[in-house]
């Protein structure tokens, strides 16, 4: 995505993105040192790292233990906490595989960190002190929101906190109010410059200069769209919130990958089989240490999202590696419309209709510029009735669990038993159709 | 008084009620009546079968959801106005019809109807005070042959 010139002067807003790699090296160790002994004040890790002296070289990072989404379950509310309750500023969380939260809290140095790193990519992406940044992320427990919003104001920008939805009301303030950038999935960009369009607003009409997307995956072919529709420069941004929230790397001008804020964050790519380091390039799973966290360190975090490392030079002058854009999951759970879930949810959710689930799958489209998700389930005795008002409430009833444990409204189809494919040893449940243009390597 | 209705589960989908009809042939039991509700994605088979044991069975065997209701076969007079008062009846002790359907051949001089009420002990008991027969599985299966 190197075709179109950002119409702006890069400014790079922290100069530790611009670390010499040696010196990062040495700050890295330092760091990573220093949040091991925090980590010891979590049992768990007390445990693991009981042989673990002090960390002399980056290469010594290979043989600390992984921490995976399990781990982080099994210390369900607030086990993986490394400071005192008192010293907590705040507290995000992230859907897990069982409809059960992961709880990550902040202390207030983490919160400083975190508009910081925010700040960094969004000033990377155009965005200047003086701008009026209109932000349609949902603000509550999903990081994306509020990590967003603090890296605007940092940056001494302007926030409108539009929210999520309300299609009409985000086009009334983007027409009238006039803001110079939005942030939003992907997804919901496309699906605003479709109303744009049936509205018959013209982007000429509007101000906006600059897009913010992450939190769900995209194509190439979509940032095209949305840059010729909304006439914006679109950059990518790529967070978790088990680690900090959005804030974790974002492109610059040069788009050839996101910058990795490595001062903060340690990053490896590991085969997800073999759990060995892949070559600099090459797919495989990101695994992230954070390096300054206080409230919930995390060490050599699984985060599940295939990407790759690019460790070349970039001419913009910061030297964080870059990572591709995320191209799929090592597990097998499904962003939809910019929210996590996995195919567990949903057993979770037929199981509330009867005792033992009956079989299903997922498909996942993208007719328009928005996730559906379609659930097929088969019939089982005991959830068949004669009376169709009967069967009418049935699938009602299952499409309000599923929405009740995963967050997201999904389409259900009632269908015959035996008629959904059967795989022998691991089940395909999930079908996604959304990026069919453009098939990965 | 109540009979058995079997209600088969069928995705929309071409040959699904022939395949089923087949699979009663083939086990030797006759349809007396039956009645389709569908949906977009799916449909309802309600069949009055002579034999309803051993059909459920059949068909559970061959893979196909089977459900099981209890119904009521009513005489209803065969002229204007004869099914009204049989919902006059029903509607008098607030009694929901849930779906109904119409058997084939006549009884005597009068139809036979297949209904499904929220409350058929109710039903038999307001019909009977009503002098409006309600069919047993013999008397029906006698008739048809």
């Amino acid at each position: 995505m190197k075709n179109r010139k950002a119409p702006f002067e890069d400014r790079i807003f922290d100069l530790d993105e611009c670390l010499p790699r040696e010196r990062l090296a040495a700050l890295q160790i330092d760091r990573l040192n220093r949040t091991l002994d925090r980590a010891r004040h979590v049992p768990f890790y007390a445990d693991r790292l009981k042989r673990v002296g002090a960390i002399k070289s980056l290469d010594d990072v290979k043989r600390l233990p992984l921490t995976t989404k399990l781990d982080l379950r099994g210390g369900y509310p607030l086990d993986f906490m490394a400071i005192r309750r008192d010293e907590i500023a705040r507290i995000h969380g992230s859907s897990g595989t069982t409809g059960k939260m992961t709880f990550v809290p902040y202390s207030r140095r983490d919160m400083e960190s975190w508009r910081n790193l925010c700040a960094r990519f969004l000033s990377a992406g155009g965005l200047r002190p003086g701008h009026l940044v209109q932000i349609c992320f949902g603000y509550g427990l999903f990081t994306g929101g509020f990590g967003l919003h603090y890296g605007v104001e940092h940056l001494g920008a302007a926030v409108i906190p539009a929210g999520a939805g309300n299609s009409e009301r985000q086009l009334a303030i983007l027409r009238d109010i006039k803001p110079d950038a939005v942030v939003c999935t992907p997804g919901y960009a496309l699906n605003l410059a479709e109303i744009l369009q049936a509205e018959g607003v013209d982007p000429s009409e509007l101000n906006v200069k600059f897009g913010f997307f992450g939190s769900e995956p995209w194509t190439d072919e979509m940032r095209a769209r949305i840059e010729d529709e909304l006439g914006i420069f679109a950059t990518d941004n790529y967070g978790l919130s088990e680690v900090i929230g959005p804030g974790v790397s974002g492109e610059c001008p040069w788009r050839d990958g996101m910058h990795v804020s490595e001062d903060h964050f340690l990053v490896e790519c590991i085969d997800p089989e073999t759990l060995e380091p892949v070559a600099p390039g090459e797919k495989g799973e990101l695994v992230i240490t954070t390096l300054a966290k206080e409230g919930m360190p995390v060490i050599r975090y699984r985060t599940r999202d295939i990407s790759s490392l690019d460790p070349e030079p970039c001419p913009c002058g910061r030297t964080g590696v870059r990572m591709s854009r995320v191209t799929g999951r090592s597990d097998d759970m499904m962003i939809i419309r910019g929210v996590n879930v996995y195919p567990t949810q949903i057993e979770e959710a037929l199981l509330r209709i009867r005792e033992a689930a009956p079989h299903y799958e997922v498909e996942l489209t993208r007719p328009g510029a928005l996730d559906v998700a379609t659930v097929r389930v088969e019939m089982l005795p005991g959830m068949f009735s004669a009376s169709m008002k009967e069967m009418v409430e049935l699938r009602e009833r299952i499409m309000s669990a599923i929405s009740s444990v995963t967050g997201i409204r999904m389409e259900v189809e009632l269908v015959a038993p035996q008629s959904l494919q059967r795989f022998l040893g691991k089940a395909k449940r999930v079908t996604d159709l959304r990026f069919k243009e453009e098939p990965k390597p | 008084m109540k009979i058995r209705q079997i209600a088969i589960f069928m995705e929309n989908k071409p040959g699904h009620i022939m395949g089923i009809c087949r699979i009663l042939a083939d086990a030797g039991i006759s349809i007396t009546t039956l009645s389709l509700a569908d949906t977009q994605q799916y449909g309802i088979l309600r069949l009055i079968v002579n034999q309803w044991e051993k059909a459920a069975e059949t068909l559970e065997k061959a893979g196909y959801v089977v459900n099981i209701t209890e119904v009521l076969a009513v005489e209803v007079e065969d002229k204007p106005g004869g099914l009204l008062q049989v919902l006059e009846i029903i509607r008098s002790g607030d009694i929901n019809v849930e779906y109904m359907y119409a058997f084939t051949f006549r009884h005597g001089e009068k139809a036979v109807m297949v209904f499904r009420f929220n409350d058929p002990d109710k039903a038999i008991e307001l019909l009977a005070k009503s002098r409006v027969k309600v069919l047993d599985g013999v008397a029906l299966f006698k008739e048809m042959h």
